[in-house]
């Protein structure tokens, strides 16, 4: 489904990622972990298509046959792809039903297909609310727009179930959460699992990885993947810190 | 009906005089001594001040050079027969709004019934004109009263030309129930002057929403010099909306002078959609303990349009309140000035008042002139003001592009969100929806003149194609 080859990304001339190899299949959960700065972020939002930060100076991404290295953010959201924001965005003014609607209307558009029906959005829209425990009508509320921090990682979770992507791929959403938060959005995205779908957790800590299992996990260090393993490298990872690590591998 | 017409270049000012002199007996037609030492006065300090020019300090960034090189067509008497059938013109189109329409063509109040109509209230909705005959001691207690003419010699000129326009009195304790509704048509076949003049008197505990739209109905050039009065007495709350959606060949000087007494409230909203040239003067005195003013304005110009916003508010008494926000928007060559002033008198302690101007430029060739400024000389006062000049936010962008929503509608969305700070606050619905839906419309460049506030003229649009939902569901 996703295929990374030997990726550069360079931020203002300094290269971060120096040479990422990495290979998802649908159905897959992978799990990227690694200590601050190495890249994890920056990885994310290359997939995603941010370019007026980052300059790709080598490499290659293909998402299902597709180089996504040649387009557009919004076609890449369209073709699938999905980035739950570390930091979500509030957009005040711009209500979260006629963002989501706007969104999906576009990318069934993208598809050939007729803008969804109100009462089938109505439908699909108190079933990703349900998922993540969402009680507010959201009709009148703005995008993040005083959301505390496990609202806004929630609503992620919500713009993921409402969107469906092929490839989630999830930027630190345990960061700031509590327990029961962290378990909420865990298990939204475990809901939303399935054969035809792969997701990329980025995580700093082991913690979310007790309630998304992992199939693979990878060490991102110093803009590359240095290690991977399953789901007991996270584990070994979360008791020896990423010291030995760094030994293991100078 | 009797027409001067006269070739306004090379100056203006000269011909303005000589039509005023040849004119006095129409002109000063039912005027009080008073009223008549005062217009008199009033041409004379425009004969010395002559049209604003881009040396007068305030005027710097408005430049009426241009539109003032025209040969425009003067009237003193109405451009059109009593008994004319307006219908076709004048048609209220906001879904269910119901309102009282005060309609003016090209500066003159029409009615179908008389030049004055009383409710048994005691509301009294009419000409200005006959108001002088019908009213004469209401009327001398209050007309120019508030319009300095020493503000502007715009308003000069107006306090001396200005034959007739609309008049609006609220006795004490009445709240009016249905908003009336101001719409000011230019229809004529040559380039018309016009200057109105508009008197509201609100009396104590007095309510009462006032909507006024300023439309064109074709692309004929236009000049307009109109000046309001509004009182509003101890306790009353004056609602007030100004819709403004001319064509690009009209330019429209609208000086608006607001009094409120103790306790008094005001909330004025003014959106400008479209126009060639449009200078609003706003000039706030808070008159009163405890008085309260919101001032908020929304511009939204593209193509070489350009919007003057001056406010000014003076805070006389302790414990008032003020508050401005003007936001625009502005698109190709498109320019915006906001001048907002705000003076705190030494008595007025406990003063709240608040400024705050906010600008996308959505190209290089827009431009901006922004200046907040606060006069202060009580030392108990909260005040603030700010002004910012911007584009859309990137990180915003990215976040909805990120979901599949294209550059023009990720767009769309940001600018709506945008102005919708300064719709949320139209608090008659049927109107919120109607402007709501001209700005989304105007944001995607579908707004037609012929789309008003209140009027379709008989050309309709096309069929609109949306695609793009904004609409709640």
């Amino acid at each position: 489904m996703l295929s990374i080859k030997n990726l550069h990304v360079s931020i203002n001339g300094k290269e971060i990622i120096r040479g990422l190899d990495l290979e998802v299949q649908a159905g897959e959960v992978h799990a990227i972990m690694g200590p601050n700065g190495t890249g994890k972020s920056t990885l994310a939002s290359v997939i995603a298509g941010r370019d007026d930060v980052f300059d790709v100076t080598q490499g290659e991404v293909i998402f299902k046959g597709k180089n996504l290295l040649d387009m557009a953010v919004e076609d890449r959201a369209r073709e699938g792809i999905f980035l739950g924001f570390q930091y979500p965005v509030e957009i005040p003014g711009v209500s979260i039903i006629n963002f989501m609607r706007t969104a999906i209307n576009e990318i069934r558009n993208y598809k050939g297909l007729e803008p969804i029906s109100a009462a089938e959005f109505m439908k699909i829209m108190e079933e990703a609310k349900s998922l993540v425990g969402i009680q507010s009508k959201l009709t009148n509320r703005s995008v993040n727009e005083g959301f505390s921090g496990g609202e806004k990682k929630k609503n992620e979770i919500f713009q993921m179930a409402m969107l469906k992507p092929e490839l989630a791929i999830l930027d630190e959403t345990d960061s700031g959460l509590d327990i029961d938060a962290l378990k909420v959005v865990a298990n939204g995205v475990n809901s939303l699992k399935r054969p035809e779908n792969a997701t990329i957790v980025i995580t700093h800590y082991q913690r979310l990885l007790d309630f998304i299992i992992p199939d693979f996990v990878h060490v991102l260090y110093d803009g590359r993947i240095v290690k991977s393993g399953g789901k007991e490298l996270a584990i070994e990872l979360e008791t020896r810190g990423y010291d030995w690590i760094k030994t293991e591998i100078l | 009906m009797k027409m001067e017409t006269t070739s306004t270049t090379p100056d203006l000012k000269e011909k303005i005089l000589h039509l005023f002199e040849k004119n006095k007996e129409t002109i000063l037609k039912d005027n009080s001594p008073g009223m008549i030492e005062q217009r008199t006065k009033a041409i004379q300090s425009f004969k010395t001040a002559g049209f604003p020019t881009i040396k007068t300090e305030k005027w710097r960034e408005t430049d009426l050079s241009k539109m003032l090189a025209t040969d425009y067509s003067f009237y003193f008497e109405p451009t059109f027969r009593p008994g004319i059938d307006l219908s076709g013109i004048f048609q209220c189109n906001i879904p269910h709004l119901d309102t009282n329409m005060v309609p003016q063509l090209n500066g003159w109040f029409v009615s179908d019934n008389g030049p004055v109509k009383t409710t048994p209230e005691g509301v009294i909705v009419g000409s200005y004109h006959a108001v002088k005959k019908y009213f004469p001691d209401l009327f001398n207690q209050y007309a120019g009263k508030i319009a300095d003419i020493t503000k502007s010699s715009m308003v000069a000129l107006n306090t001396a030309f200005a034959t007739d326009g609309t008049f609006i009195y609220v006795p004490d304790n009445v709240h009016v129930q249905l908003p009336m509704h101001m719409v000011n048509i230019i229809k004529h076949d040559r380039s018309i002057f016009i200057q109105n003049r508009n008197l509201v008197v609100l009396g104590r505990n007095a309510r009462l929403q006032l909507v006024q739209c300023d439309d064109s109905v074709d692309q004929q050039q236009s000049f307009t010099n109109s000046v309001t009065e509004i009182f509003i007495g101890q306790n009353a709350f004056l609602d007030h909306y100004k819709l403004q959606n001319k064509n690009n060949s009209s330019t429209f000087i609208n000086t608006s002078f607001f009094s409120l007494e103790r306790d008094a409230r005001l909330n004025t909203n003014g959106i400008t959609l479209n126009g060639g040239l449009i200078r609003n003067e706003t000039y706030v005195t808070l008159n009163g303990e405890n008085s309260e003013a919101n001032i908020m304005g929304a511009y939204l110009m593209d193509r070489t349009q350009h919007v003057d916003n001056h406010v000014f508010v003076d805070h006389k008494y302790p414990n008032c309140i003020s508050n401005e926000l003007f936001k625009g928007i502005l698109d190709d060559s498109a320019s915006a000035v906001f001048n907002g002033h705000i003076l705190v008198r030494r008595d007025a302690q406990k003063t709240n008042a608040y400024q705050n101007n906010k600008n996308i430029l959505l190209t290089d060739k827009a431009i901006v002139y922004t200046k907040p400024f606060l006069e202060i000389y009580a030392d108990d006062v909260k005040c603030s003001h700010g002004a910012t000049i911007g584009q859309l936010d990137q990180n915003a962008m990215f976040y909805l592009k990120s979901r599949g929503i294209g550059e023009k509608n990720a767009r769309l969305l940001l600018m709506y969100a945008f102005a919708a700070e300064i719709i949320n606050h139209i608090t008659i619905e049927p109107l919120k929806i109607r402007i709501d839906d001209m700005v989304k419309k105007r944001l995607r460049g579908e707004l037609s003149i012929c789309d008003k506030c209140v009027l379709h003229c008989s050309a309709m649009d096309n069929p609109i194609q949306f695609d793009i939902d904004l609409s709640k569901i």
